[in-house]
């Protein structure tokens, strides 16, 4: 262990440049692999993966009906795999019916396509009420159901993960691929919202 | 370019919004990319860099006053970088003394997003 070292009076802001230049210097770090990396895990790992499977899923036909067949197949198609995202199963929201993802041993989520998981997907109590009283639990979420909607709660395994196709929202007949995106949440790709409607 | 399973939960987790990994500011990110691309570039292995981290974060637990996660991360960066003798404290503060004396308007990189 190394011994506590004595407080720089430099700024941080500072002294991550300093470091960052030295660093460079010595060919030890390219800038440019620097941003590469910032960008991928601030921003790439993480919903906007899933948003774009759903926008595309929304728009073509024949790529939905794989999606549903075969999700992991159809998620790589986009270039979307990771440690985590083996095996992804895409369960499709109808009018009529509703899907939940939870994991009730730990919480085994498709990080390669949604990210790091919210901690209320960690939350003990989020996991026990998603089984026991779901159509509850979604009420306090924001989503009240109506009693003709089925809900199907999908209990995630370190095996099989799972990830919601939700409704395509009404009003966005006319927007592309890449309009919609914004409208697809993490919350509506585990079940607890629908996907937004357009501003 | 490995990803790497970054902690959840405990010490070492980065602070995150969403499940997001979320920086105040712009060092806060450079800081968390140099420590990814050393580390993927094979200078430390990454339970090194986490173990000075957690006793970081403890330091700075113990010192009490405003915490800031990527306070302790460079901090443990600087230690890790600074025993295996690839760039010491003393360069780093006295390039850091050097580029707080740039005149005024050009104190950082011009390749970010705003305007000014």
């Amino acid at each position: 262990m190394s011994p506590i070292p004595a407080p720089s009076d430099q700024p941080v802001e500072l002294r991550t440049e300093a470091l960052e230049a030295l660093l460079v210097e010595k060919g030890l770090v390219d800038p440019a692999v620097l941003d590469k990396f910032i960008k991928t895990y601030a921003e790439d790992v993480g919903p906007l993966n899933g948003a774009k499977v759903v926008a595309k899923a929304w728009t073509d036909p024949d790529y939905r009906a794989r999606l549903l067949e075969d999700g992991t197949a159809a998620i790589a198609e986009l270039g979307f795999k990771g440690p985590q995202g083996e095996c992804i199963i895409v369960l499709e929201n109808t009018p009529t019916l509703h899907h939940l993802v939870v994991c009730t041993l730990c919480s085994c989520y498709p990080w390669p396509v949604l990210g790091l998981p919210p901690s209320w997907y960690k939350d003990p109590a989020y996991r026990a009420r998603a089984v026991r009283e779901p159509r509850a639990l979604l009420e306090e979420f924001g989503l009240a159901l109506g009693p003709e909607v089925e809900i199907k709660v999908y209990d995630s395994s370190s095996e099989v993960r799972y990830m919601v196709l939700p409704e395509r929202p009404a009003g966005t007949e006319g927007l592309s691929e890449e309009e919609l995106v914004p409208l697809v949440t993490r919350e509506a790709m585990t079940g607890v919202a629908k996907a937004k409607s357009p501003a | 370019m490995t990803l790497l399973p970054l902690d959840i939960d405990g010490p070492a987790a980065p602070p995150r919004t969403n499940g997001e990994l979320v920086f105040a500011a712009p060092w806060e990110s450079r800081a968390f990319g140099l420590a990814m691309a050393l580390h993927d570039g094979g200078l430390f292995e990454w339970e090194d860099f986490r173990r000075q981290l957690i006793a970081a974060v403890a330091r700075a637990e113990a010192a009490g006053g405003e915490f800031s996660y990527y306070r302790c991360w460079l901090e443990a960066l600087q230690t890790l970088l600074d025993s295996s003798g690839v760039v010491d404290r003393a360069s780093v503060d006295g390039r850091a003394a050097e580029l707080a004396c740039r005149p005024a308007g050009h104190d950082h990189r011009h390749d970010h997003d705003h305007p000014h």
